[in-house]
């Protein structure tokens, strides 16, 4: 244990270390320890999401502009709905409710945001691989075309909604607000997100109102990831990392800010 | 080395800033110690919880060259759905040090027997803050904070913190905080008076404590 009296460059990244490990060990016990059954539950709720809104739109009939498999189509939406906004949704009360934590002086805010959005990734992500797995083994669906297109917008919506949970984490220290006005939010932009359509299938001025929400291009690009030529897509991922990426630096910004002014 | 310079803390409420502490300047070397009372209010926590580095100081600076502990025996840092053995290794890891020699320690000194493998939110308040003294002692520190820690708990529980806190770790520094001035004529051999924001300091303990027993007998300036 070093005194944290100005640690030089290596010695903060040692401390960062061993913290994101601290809270990344705990939060999982918390979380999918003992008696629920997290682990089982990362894959089991978009599971049974998926098959419902497969089954109502087959009951439903609705064609989906023509070809498109529905489970392929219910798989790649809502997982990216999930990639995007449960990091957002767990850090955007994250620093309060791991707030008696931070009497422990090495554990800083980034940490907790840090470990929680490491978390949904990774919950996001296993999530997606093991239901895509499970569908094309019992071949309900077809495997990736491309799958470096996928990763590419898979990737690409992490980094989307990291950055969108770290100013929202850092936001909610300066007002309650953030964290009121999420929730409605979240259920606003699950519609308009690309989860349940194509950019394609909409009238122009549509798609190019739509294609303003970054999150949009990263499903496009995944969903050309996954069906290749069948479907025409509208992306520009420039777009969506300039965003990202202003995202990312307002958000660290806002934490540094509400690291200064955190009240118990 | 431990020192507060020109420290000030505000907090904001709705009738406008507040402010808790107002230039407070403490410097503590390894190995000695203070007390610092106040009266209901006078701002001991926020004190505790800005030296721990819990929260910053509004202005001012605080520096720390020794291992300055969380605030002892304090339970809200735990994780209560976690056992405590959990949050045992928690807390190493947080640290940097390796959980498992401490177990020993943290077994015999809780005597939480099967409880230690349950989750902390079905311990009592005195499990609890068994748990909390034992993990605050099974980390390495050169200056321990203490915010009345010692008041509660039976008199069991009282002794063996004593010999804890106060035998084997004699050669520490620590900062003690508490409204009850005869605890710091107990232990500490320096005292100051946390009084409308500012920190006095005095010559001797026993000049502390009679200006804090005048100040308790006029009502205070500002309400909480």
């Amino acid at each position: 244990m070093q005194v944290d009296e100005s640690p030089t460059f290596l010695q903060s990244l040692s401390i960062q270390r061993r913290v994101l490990h601290a809270l990344l060990m705990r939060e999982l016990v918390t979380r999918f320890g003992r008696e629920n059954l997290g682990l089982l539950w990362v894959v089991g709720e978009p599971m049974l999401f998926t098959l419902g809104v497969a089954t109502l739109w087959s009951l439903a009939g609705i064609s989906h502009g023509g070809h498109l498999p529905v489970i392929a189509f219910a798989v790649t939406g809502y997982s990216s709905v999930l990639m995007w906004r449960n990091s957002a949704t767990k850090c955007a009360d994250g620093i309060r409710s791991n707030q008696n934590l931070l009497y422990h002086r090495a554990v800083q805010p980034i940490d907790v945001l840090l470990t929680r959005i490491a978390l949904e990734v990774a919950g996001a992500t296993g999530s997606f691989i093991i239901l895509s797995s499970f569908f094309v083994f019992i071949d309900w669906m077809k495997p990736p075309v491309d799958p470096t297109q996928v990763l590419e917008g898979w990737l690409m919506l992490a980094w989307f909604g990291g950055s969108l949970a770290l100013l929202l984490g850092g936001g909610c220290a300066f007002s309650d607000l953030v964290h009121r006005l999420w929730h409605p939010t979240a259920y606003l932009l699950f519609p308009l997100s690309g989860a349940a359509f194509m950019v394609d299938w909409l009238p122009a001025k549509f798609q190019q109102a739509v294609l303003l929400l970054p999150m949009v291009h990263g499903v496009e690009l995944l969903r050309q990831g996954f069906f290749g030529a069948a479907v025409r897509t509208h992306y520009d991922i420039g777009y969506m990392a300039s965003f990202c990426a202003v995202l990312t630096l307002s958000g660290l910004y806002v934490v540094r800010e509400a690291t200064r002014r955190i009240d118990f | 080395m431990l020192s507060l310079e020109n420290v000030s803390k505000f907090y904001d409420t709705r009738w406008g800033r507040h402010r808790v502490l107002n230039h407070v300047s403490l410097r503590l070397e390894r190995g000695e110690n203070i007390g610092i009372v106040g009266r209901n209010g006078a701002g001991k926590s926020t004190m505790i919880r800005l030296i721990a580095g819990a929260e910053r100081p509004t202005s001012g600076r605080i520096r720390r060259t020794m291992r300055v502990s969380w605030p002892l025996a304090f339970g809200g840092a735990f994780n209560t759905h976690l056992t405590g053995l959990d949050n045992l290794k928690f807390v190493a890891r947080v640290y940097g040090v390796d959980y498992r020699p401490l177990i020993p320690f943290v077994e015999d000194f809780t005597e939480l027997g099967e409880f230690f493998h349950e989750p902390v939110q079905h311990y009592s308040a005195g499990m609890m803050t068994r748990l909390a003294f034992a993990l605050s002692m099974a980390i390495e520190f050169d200056c321990f904070l203490i915010d009345e820690a010692l008041v509660v708990g039976d008199k069991r529980f009282h002794d063996r913190c004593h010999v804890e806190l106060f035998e084997k770790r004699r050669n520490r520094a620590f900062i003690l905080v508490t409204h009850d001035s005869n605890v710091i004529k107990l232990y500490c051999k320096r005292a100051a008076v946390l009084h409308e924001g500012r920190l006095l300091d005095f010559e001797t303990v026993d000049a502390a404590y009679d200006f804090y027993e005048e100040t308790l007998r006029v009502k205070p300036e500002v309400q909480e």
